[in-house]
């Protein structure tokens, strides 16, 4: 017997080649993996027209990358540039969840304290900062506040919402079988409103993120901000985007880290 | 009027047919509730309405007449602005644990398994894991989902969701069942099975079911008594007791001049309230 008889034989165990290959196109990781690829092919063209003596290729920049990575530069600049960051986002994620809830809750606890992060959020925040350093001088606190300013209002107000859009009949479900306020609000109101909640918090962290960088750019260089000012002042663009592209890669891996937390701990029907 | 049809308030008035013994004592007494919402729409103006023990009622009237007005109130789930209700003969101030109820729209909790949803109730009047688990899991194989405790709610059908629904009620074992339209979100054949499988729950629990729907067929064919209700603000019409001889062939009841009798009543009866 031959190999095509044993094909014929068993047309069925047999992918049709055509839609084979465009199943394998349209698989998700690979449409991104084009999507990135577009993108760096972009930048080394553009780099390479050049567009501005100021805009290194990709892979200039990847050497740029590679050399801060070897001689520790990179590495020291996250440690502190974490530092505000990562106090200014527990800071936003503990009070704008817990304020959020607050008024989620309770409305005139709503009518009192929403209207500041209505107002914070709709406003360029940016502009405050040289008031912040007026208020709180150069150190960690001003960066730590910039963080908060920048974080917070989305944080508070998508679990604002998330906790007032409780579907009413699962309030009524759980009046009806007796539960207590506290029992409603752990056991019903929180978890339905945690996707919601979980959403501002991606958005959240990645507002903490430009926070932090536009406070190590504006108030003292520190840390990423000073990588990047610092190679600005002395002309090397690869190690200068090399430190952009860095922080940005690092916010979007925590980012997604994020929300593989939530699916696990948080959303068991996801999984299902 | 057919003997089977009798005026509002069936003590008052002779010649009626009387209720089996068992069922003469009223689990729950509606005396002159009224209800008007806040935007002023007058929704219930002074029913008085009996619910015989062990007995299913139907609540069955116009669309937008206030059945679920008034299941909720006899849930405690919302206040009535005037009258009372008594359950078992205590005043309804709030949900108690002797009633139960199963809702329209499921009510389901989406992020928990189907045992989480059917043991809710135990849960919240704290009884411990394994224990509430073990009720749940009896309950849910009553209501035919067994293996599929460990699902969610996304991944089971409109009338498997229903199920959890009714397991999750008779789980608290409650004396009362308030169910509002449980049925309609199900296809024809879930529905027959549905009421043969309700009429049993009925005639085997010893449990007082108050039930709404809007299907003139499903009340006379599950029901004991039907309160039929007028369009909004609503009084109570007429309180029918179909008296359907039960426990033959479902398709011989359906085709039986009895019921068929009662149907078209009923159906004369609510036609005034077509425009
Ligand atoms: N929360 C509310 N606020 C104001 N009006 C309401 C509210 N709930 C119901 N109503 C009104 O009260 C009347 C009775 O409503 P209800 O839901 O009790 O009717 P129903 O008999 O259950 O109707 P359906 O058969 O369509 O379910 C309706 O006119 C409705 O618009
Ligand atoms: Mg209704």
């Amino acid at each position: 017997m031959q190999i095509s008889d044993l094909a014929s034989a068993l047309p069925a165990r047999r992918e049709p080649p055509a839609s084979y290959w465009r199943d394998a196109l349209i698989h998700p990781l690979v449409l991104r993996l084009v999507s990135f690829a577009a993108v760096l092919a972009l930048w080394e063209y553009a780099g390479r027209i050049p567009l501005s003596p100021a805009f290194p290729t990709f892979l200039e920049t990847m050497g740029g990358l590679g050399a801060i990575i070897a001689d520790g530069t990179l590495y020291k600049a996250f440690l502190i540039t974490l530092h505000p960051l990562v106090i200014g986002l527990a800071v936003s994620v503990l009070l704008g969840v817990a304020l959020g809830v607050l008024m989620g809750l309770h409305e005139p606890s709503e009518w009192l304290i929403a209207p500041v992060f209505v107002i914070a959020q709709a406003a360029p925040l940016a502009a405050l900062i040289p008031i912040l350093t007026f208020a709180y001088g150069i150190g960690l606190t001003a960066k730590i506040m910039t963080v908060c300013i920048m974080a917070m209002p989305v944080i508070v107000l998508n679990t604002l919402g998330a906790v007032r859009n409780t579907p009413k009949s699962l309030l009524e479900m759980s009046r009806s079988f007796l539960a207590s306020r506290s029992q409603s609000i752990r056991l019903v109101i929180l978890p339905a409103a945690s996707p919601m909640i979980f959403a501002g918090l991606r958005l959240g962290c990645a507002a903490a993120f430009i926070g932090v960088i536009l406070a190590e750019l504006l108030i003292t260089p520190t840390g990423i901000g000073d990588v990047i000012s610092y190679n600005q002042s002395v002309a090397d663009y690869p190690k200068m985007y090399a430190a952009i592209l860095a922080i940005i890669v690092f916010s979007v891996l925590f980012i997604e880290l994020l929300e593989r937390i939530e699916l696990t701990l948080f959303r068991p029907e996801s999984r299902a | 009027m057919t003997p089977n049809i009798a005026p509002a308030e069936p003590r008052q008035t002779p010649g009626l047919a009387p209720i089996p013994p068992v069922a003469t004592r009223p689990i729950v007494e509606v005396k002159s509730v009224s209800k008007t919402y806040a935007g002023g729409v007058e929704a219930l103006s002074g029913i008085s309405l009996d619910f015989p023990e062990g007995r299913l009622t139907t609540l069955l009237g116009p669309s937008g007449c206030g059945k679920t007005t008034l299941l909720k109130i006899i849930a405690g789930l919302i206040p009535a602005s005037g009258g009372q209700v008594f359950v078992d003969g205590r005043e309804v101030k709030g949900p108690g644990p002797e009633r139960a109820f199963v809702f329209q729209d499921f009510a389901l909790m989406p992020w928990a398994s189907v045992i989480r949803n059917v043991a809710f109730g135990l849960e919240l009047r704290g009884i411990a894991h394994g224990e509430r688990e073990a009720i749940a899991e009896r309950h849910i194989a009553r209501v035919g989902l067994k293996g599929f405790e460990r699902k969610y709610p996304h991944e089971l059908s409109g009338g498997m969701r229903q199920r959890v629904g009714l397991a999750r009620a008779l789980a608290v074992d409650a004396k009362v069942v308030l169910m509002d339209e449980p049925f309609s979100a199900v296809d024809e054949q879930t529905r027959r099975k549905f009421q043969e499988e309700l009429l049993e729950l009925v005639a085997n629990e010893g449990k007082s079911f108050i039930f709404v729907t809007h299907s003139i067929e499903e009340a006379v064919y599950v029901s004991d008594r039907i309160a039929l209700l007028s369009r909004r603000p609503s009084r109570v019409s007429a309180i029918i007791e179909p008296k359907i001889v039960r426990g033959g062939d479902p398709e011989k009841i359906r085709r039986d001049s009895a019921y068929l009798d009662v149907v078209e009543d009923i159906w004369q009866q609510l036609k005034h309230y077509l425009d």
